[in-house]
């Protein structure tokens, strides 16, 4: 398997939003404007790359060798909080203009389940450090692909005659079931 | 507020899935079988109880400032605890679960009910609210799986209910299932709770 495959398999095969169903709910909350929606995206591809990057590491050099394999959760979570606090205190001080235009949705990546997901997902392939960097970056495209493409849809949607009962997320919900029925045709892009 | 009315709260008026609207990812993911939701609602159940109580008993020695993380490390212990049992009594659900389980960790739900609920109750309150949220969030899973699972096979809980010439709509089991039979649930919620008033 190499570099490609698993890049394009992560950003459009495996879609993270629309086959995995991770990262549902900065898709569904954070997806009414497109300009909020590419902030989203950026923020969390970076989020996941400096994630798998670090859990890669920590999982290779302290939990495998103190035999500790068990508390990779616990260690895990922490090691994406830390890293999401530090993003956010980064860019404040190096780019104050993207980090207003980030905004609230920076710490909210914390419990984005696509980056404790995708450093799960390294875990168990057993991916190195390379392609647990470049599977989390393919994710973390795919996540941002969907997630605009979502928003540029529903902008429209705002101004469309509902029924109101679908109004809000049962509308929001059956765009998405579209969108993933779009996404199923990537499935026969690599053979397994 | 008595217990009772704490455990109603969290099944119908707060619902997790139909009216809070949060911890998606679980509810659409694991759902291809009723067996599967209520595997998923269960074990979710099981660590928002314990989390609930651990976070009430150190409502007054956490600090405010640091809340979030003590929150998180108590719920990734008891995810750790149910991954353990799981996989030791029930490896077949383990493993149809898979990466959904650690992921418990990250579900809204439970920091949800940490920060707004537990953190500013006493125990016994905590633990009503926890097994109230918890069984809301199970029954909203086991009516989507029961749905999705009869539609898709044609089973109900593994068991064959329609005939095997009737058209199975496999769709349902696959991904774009989850999200239009999710969206005409609610629909279908929120036309009823229209009618009420």
């Amino acid at each position: 398997m190499n570099l490609a495959v698993v890049f394009v398999g992560a950003a459009l095969v495996n879609n993270f939003v629309l086959s995995q169903f991770l990262g549902i709910c900065p898709f569904l909350g954070v997806s009414k404007k497109v300009e909020t929606a590419i902030g989203m995206g950026l923020a969390v591809i970076f989020v996941i790359a400096m994630a798998c990057a670090a859990t890669n590491v920590v999982y290779n050099f302290i939990l495998v060798p103190l035999d500790i394999i068990y508390l990779y959760n616990i260690a895990f979570i922490l090691i994406i909080a830390t890293l999401v606090q530090l993003v956010e205190m980064f860019i404040k001080k190096s780019s104050p203009t993207l980090y207003q235009a980030l905004g609230v949705y920076l710490p909210l990546i914390t419990t984005n389940c696509a980056v404790l997901g995708v450093a799960v997902l390294n875990m168990t392939s057993e991916y190195n450090f390379i392609y647990s960097v470049v599977n989390g970056v393919g994710a973390a495209v795919g996540f941002t692909l969907a997630i605009v493409l979502f928003a540029g849809i529903r902008e429209r949607i705002e101004y469309n005659n509902i029924p109101k009962a679908f109004q809000g997320f049962p509308m929001a919900l059956l765009t998405a079931g579209l969108m993933a029925i779009a996404f199923l045709g990537f499935s026969g892009l690599i053979s397994q | 507020m008595n217990i009772g009315k704490i455990i109603k709260n969290g099944i119908l008026d707060e619902n997790p899935t139909f009216v809070q609207v949060i911890g998606m990812c679980p509810t659409l993911a694991v759902t291809t079988s009723a067996i599967n939701g209520v595997g998923m609602g269960l074990s979710t159940t099981a660590v928002l109880l314990g989390s609930n109580i651990v976070i009430s008993l150190l409502r007054k020695i956490i600090p405010d400032e640091v809340r979030i993380p003590c929150f998180v490390v108590v719920i990734a212990s008891f995810v750790t605890i149910i991954e353990f049992l799981l996989k030791a009594f029930l490896p077949d659900l383990n493993a149809a679960l898979g990466i959904y389980i650690p992921l418990i960790v990250v579900n809204c739900i439970i920091l949800a009910r940490a920060e707004a609920f537990a953190f500013k109750n006493n125990v016994i309150d905590a633990a009503a609210d926890g097994i109230g949220c918890g069984l809301g969030f199970t029954l909203a899973l086991c009516v989507l799986g029961v749905v999705r699972e009869f539609l898709g096979t044609g089973n109900i809980f593994g068991l064959t209910v329609l005939p095997e010439a009737f058209p199975k709509t496999i769709m349902m089991i696959l991904p774009p299932g989850a999200f239009i039979s999710l969206a005409m649930l609610m629909a279908g919620f929120n036309y009823l709770r229209r009618k009420d008033k």
